[in-house]
């Protein structure tokens, strides 16, 4: 009696050791409307620069070459997180040192790129790194260049994952859990609302939004 | 993925640092520590994983596993394994990044006919 009783205490032990997260980031798929304008630019024109600033992407890298555009790839999040960054404030708080950030990352001329991708960046970096990264991608984007960025909305939760994009059609985005070193998740800092964000763009020429069924709103900037 | 064997690569074992100008007309299996310069025209360079480039390359083809920070200029393919950790820019003909591999830097495709994407 105790061996079988053992075995169904195991066989539930199990089951809740199975349902712990799976080794391999879930991907899955959605429809892009602001990848769809992107694309409609990418296809109309041959040489643009174009740079990623998500998780690198073997796809978008071919995406984008393919097509006969230039990518540069720069992962701002992963670099955001560098603890050589961290310095104290005159309180003794732990804070980000933007400059650094900056000087070490999009470190390109003004007037540079055609389009920037920005994905979901802004709902996952550091308070203080946001608005100092979007003017500084305002400097490096030519006049009439586009940005694509996604925001959280509130019904999104606090605990939505954070995803790398893989473009891989016209309006076609694959979502990949990002996995840091510790195989955790970066966790949502923030959720914008419309005049958050459009605060955070107000040096842009014009925004568009796009809201889908999946607590995220598309913007699209044009510089 | 092992190493290449001996016969077949050169090999720079991970206890050796070289710093300066590496040329040579054989293929460059790196596992140690290398500044300056790499020259390989028409062979291939690969990093091994301790490898540590801090260096410009030229090659036919390049295969990184470990760390290089430097510009890449391969004739036919450039290869990120999923460890590799590679800063710079990269021209080539083909590009095959591994899920799991970091990569900053820009990329321009070339290809075989001459025609370059327009800057």
């Amino acid at each position: 009696m105790a061996s079988v009783a053992d075995n169904v205490m195991r066989f539930f032990r199990g089951s809740s050791e199975r349902a712990a997260e799976p080794a391999v980031p879930q991907k899955r798929m959605r429809r892009s409307s602001g990848m769809g304008e992107i694309s409609r630019l990418l296809n109309s024109q041959e040489g643009l620069c174009v740079l990623d600033l998500g998780s690198t992407s073997a796809n978008n890298i071919n995406f984008l070459t393919e097509k006969g555009h230039k990518n540069y790839s720069e992962d701002l999040l992963r670099a955001s997180l560098d603890p050589d960054l961290r310095v104290k404030d005159e309180a003794g708080n732990v804070v980000v040192d933007c400059k650094k950030f900056l000087d070490e990352n999009l470190t390109y001329p003004n007037g540079v790129f055609d389009i920037v991708l920005v994905w979901n960046l802004p709902d996952y970096m550091e308070e203080n790194l946001v608005k100092p990264m979007i003017d500084r991608l305002w400097s490096v984007l030519k006049p009439g260049g586009l940005l694509l960025a996604f925001f959280h909305t509130r019904d999104a939760g606090p605990d939505s994952p954070c995803y790398r994009f893989h473009i891989t059609g016209t309006d076609m985005l694959e979502m990949q859990e990002v996995r840091l070193s510790d195989k955790h998740s970066p966790r949502l800092q923030r959720v914008f609302n419309n005049r958050h964000i459009e605060n955070l763009f107000r040096d842009f020429a014009s925004i568009k939004f796009f809201l889908a069924r999946d607590a995220i709103r598309e913007v699209l900037l044009v510089r | 993925m092992d190493a290449p064997k001996t016969g077949e690569y050169a090999h720079i074992g991970k206890s050796v640092v070289i710093k300066g100008e590496l040329s040579g007309s054989e293929d460059l299996y790196v596992d140690g520590q290398v500044d300056g310069s790499i020259e390989l025209r028409n062979n291939n360079l690969m990093v091994g994983p301790n490898g540590i480039v801090r260096a410009s390359v030229s090659a036919k083809g390049v295969t990184v596993q470990g760390k290089l920070d430097g510009k890449i200029n391969a004739s036919d393919r450039v290869e990120f394994r999923k460890s590799a950790i590679v800063t710079g820019d990269v021209v080539a003909q083909r590009i095959a990044i591994e899920d799991g591999a970091y990569f900053q830097g820009k990329v321009d495709i070339q290809k075989e006919s001459g025609k370059a994407s327009a800057s």
